[in-house]
């Protein structure tokens, strides 16, 4: 017993000062997206609400209908993204002002699930998709809490939980499909193609029609970028795409961490601290006996 | 002595090569193939080339017969008896005792190997299959007899398909479906109570005509005819998506059409063409088009098993006429419970100061003796 409560609380909090005293890393550069990422543009003006994307994502991905919402059990209704549910189509009504809103992965250029991922489970992966590996997945849930969207959805109910969100149907692309939601929509509401050209297609939406669109295309920035855009006639906050700014969501925590661990520097002192009390206190010890 | 089935004359009967040809194409497009087909169909029959059918009758009520025979479209009863070579069958011949055995054996030496076999009824097992006998010999002599030599055996109806009422626990009789007798020969199931003739008809067509069976499912049914469920074709499936339902029967839900699953519809299990393919060709005339729920007559594990008025699960439930809201309802943690987890923390806290205290106090070389009850007022 040769620490004393007194010896502890000191150490602590001069690691924690150590910690507290190293600067955010200067501002990193926002990430552009790769030049042959991929994606998909949703124009909420033109969803009218039929589910059939949910119905084929449910095919393509074999995922097990989600009835535990609905009265009976009757239906498939996740009443959001789930383990059993990559995409849902969602709705806003207030008033007479109504839009339909597809809810699924956003492929973020700078992905906070990927930054808070500790073994690089969920990574940008080809084309840009933010792709899972289940066998380097410890079930930490930490993107769950990362992502901005509520995204990714953890298994709770199985004995060997994964991490289910949408991979832009990586599969089917693999195969020469595209992802089966933009393959079935009957109107084209959501379109998959090349992120470019997705951004300048949506950009071109808005020109031709203005008061069509609220003039502005989602994920082209926001959050630093996401290769899913969205168009609406309704502001985005309202049909769940919340105002994120230009900074990548996981830049603030990733440079707190990043700075912590720079050069191994802060870790290294705060072991040292540690060894010089405890080599104090055994001293200490030694000669009080 | 060749049997003769009991029919008008074609050139002196009331319908015309018209009809014949209406007729032909509404049972190619039973079974799922177009114009085409109802000629090659027009063709083999004018050819003479029409298929002999031997109908066999065991533990059954005729039902099917009647469902085949009693179509309101004008002599349809006509038109089935020149599409096919109807050669044996118990109800419609007008021969009796020998003559018309004589005539059973007559058909199935003329045709061996290539007629067709129908077997309506189920077959009785227990004690030798003495529970249903005809001319001497028990219904399970009967099929292996006529069954065995046949090109294609075709069980109509629920009881031949599988059963059917006769098997309905406890199955006195040891009722079972042909193919349980048929062992490793190739036998059609078209179940239904009664079955829809015009499934019957596409399939003897079929094999007339191409000398082909139609594809089967996992229980030998044809997949035109059963590869979906009821529901997934009802015409009151909007009312099930919007989540309007008969609760009782009469009640304004039920005057409005709504959907029948409350009363105990098996539509969402069972497998058949009923909501396309109405009963003698009045649009309308099954049972769900009656204000009836489905009783899930085709399916093996669910008619004369499961209750009338017992609600099944949905076998691939698909989204419902609603949204999900912008942000999902969250669970709200009462006060009480979070007065509770804090008096818990608290006193944990409390605890482990207190025992941190007394380890420090410990490790001093000579520690005074603290009061007792400084040390016992951890939760305090």
């Amino acid at each position: 017993m040769g620490i004393t409560r007194r010896a502890a609380l000191q150490a602590m909090l001069t690691a924690g000062a150590s910690a507290a005293g190293v600067r955010p890393a200067a501002a990193a550069v926002v990430p552009a997206p790769p030049a042959d990422a991929l994606g998909l543009l949703y124009d909420a003006t033109l969803c009218i609400g039929c589910k059939t994307c949910t119905v084929a994502c449910r095919d393509a991905n074999g995922l097990e209908p989600d009835t535990t919402a609905s009265p009976d059990r009757l239906y498939n209704a996740p009443v959001d993204l789930s383990p059993r549910a990559k995409t849902v189509i969602k709705l806003y009504a207030k008033g007479a002002v109504r839009s339909y809103v597809k809810a699924q992965c956003m492929h973020c250029v700078d992905p906070a699930c990927a930054s808070g991922c500790m073994l690089g489970a969920l990574r940008k992966r080809e084309h840009g998709i933010v792709t899972y590996d289940p066998d380097l997945c410890i079930g930490c849930r930490y993107c769950e809490v990362a992502c901005p969207f509520g995204v990714p959805k953890f298994e709770f109910a199985k004995a060997a939980p994964k991490i289910v969100k949408c991979e832009l149907c990586r599969e089917r692309l693999a195969s020469g499909k595209e992802p089966a939601c933009t393959e079935v929509c009957p109107r084209n509401a959501v379109v998959f193609g090349r992120r470019a050209e997705l951004l300048t297609e949506a950009k071109r939406r808005i020109a031709e029609t203005p008061g069509r669109y609220v003039p502005k295309v989602y994920g082209e920035t926001d959050g630093g970028g996401t290769q899913v855009l969205y168009l609406s006639h309704v502001p985005f906050d309202t049909i769940g795409l919340p105002a994120l700014g230009d900074e990548p969501a996981p830049q603030l925590s990733r440079s707190i961490q990043h700075g912590v661990y720079r050069g191994f520097v802060a870790p290294a002192a705060l072991y040292a601290a540690l060894g010089i009390v405890m080599v104090r206190n055994r001293r200490r010890d030694d000669s009080a006996r | 002595m060749t049997f003769q089935c009991p029919h008008p004359d074609r050139e002196s009967g009331s319908f015309s090569r018209r009809d014949f040809v209406r007729l032909c194409t509404m049972a190619a497009a039973a079974i799922g193939l177009g114009p085409a087909a109802a000629e090659r169909f027009v063709e083999a029959a004018e050819r003479g080339a029409k298929p002999s059918v031997i109908w066999l009758q065991f533990q059954e009520c005729t039902g099917c017969t009647e469902s085949l025979l009693r179509t309101s479209h004008p002599a349809v009863d006509d038109l089935i008896l020149d599409l096919i070579s109807l050669d044996y069958h118990e109800t419609l011949f007008a021969a009796a005792g020998h003559q018309a055995e004589a005539a059973l054996r007559q058909a199935m030496r003329a045709n061996a190997g290539k007629y067709v076999c129908v077997v309506e009824g189920a077959i009785p097992t227990k004690e030798n299959g003495i529970y249903c006998m005809i001319g001497g010999r028990t219904a399970l002599d009967i099929l292996k007899d006529v069954g065995g030599q046949a090109g294609a055996v075709i069980a109509i109806g629920s009881c031949a398909s599988w059963g059917g009422v006769p098997s309905a626990d406890p199955n006195p009789t040891g009722a079972v479906g042909a193919h349980e007798i048929l062992r490793g020969k190739a036998v059609v199931n078209i179940p239904g109570c009664p079955a829809n003739p015009y499934n019957f008809l596409g399939t003897v067509l079929q094999y007339a005509t191409y000398g082909t069976l139609p594809a089967l499912d996992s229980d030998n049914r044809p997949k035109f005819a059963y590869g979906q469920t009821i529901h997934e074709q009802c015409p009151r499936r909007a009312h099930f998506d919007a989540g309007r339902f008969a609760q009782r029967y009469g009640d304004e839900g039920h005057r409005n059409g709504y959907c029948l699953y409350k009363l105990g519809c098996k539509g969402p299990v069972t497998h058949a063409n009923c909501s396309v393919q109405h009963f003698g060709e009045v649009d309308g005339a099954w049972p769900i088009g009656l204000g009836h729920p489905c009783f899930g007559c085709t399916e093996q594990r669910i008619a004369f098993r499961v209750p009338l008025h017992t609600t099944v699960d949905i076998e691939r439930p698909m989204p419902p006429d609603t949204y999900a809201p912008i942000h999902a309802a969250q669970g709200r943690v009462s006060p009480v419970a979070t007065g509770v987890a804090g008096a818990i923390l608290g006193g944990l806290a409390g605890a482990g100061f207190m025992a941190s205290k007394k380890l420090s106090d410990d490790s001093r070389p000579s520690p005074p003796p603290a009061p007792a009850a400084e040390r016992t007022d951890a939760e305090a």
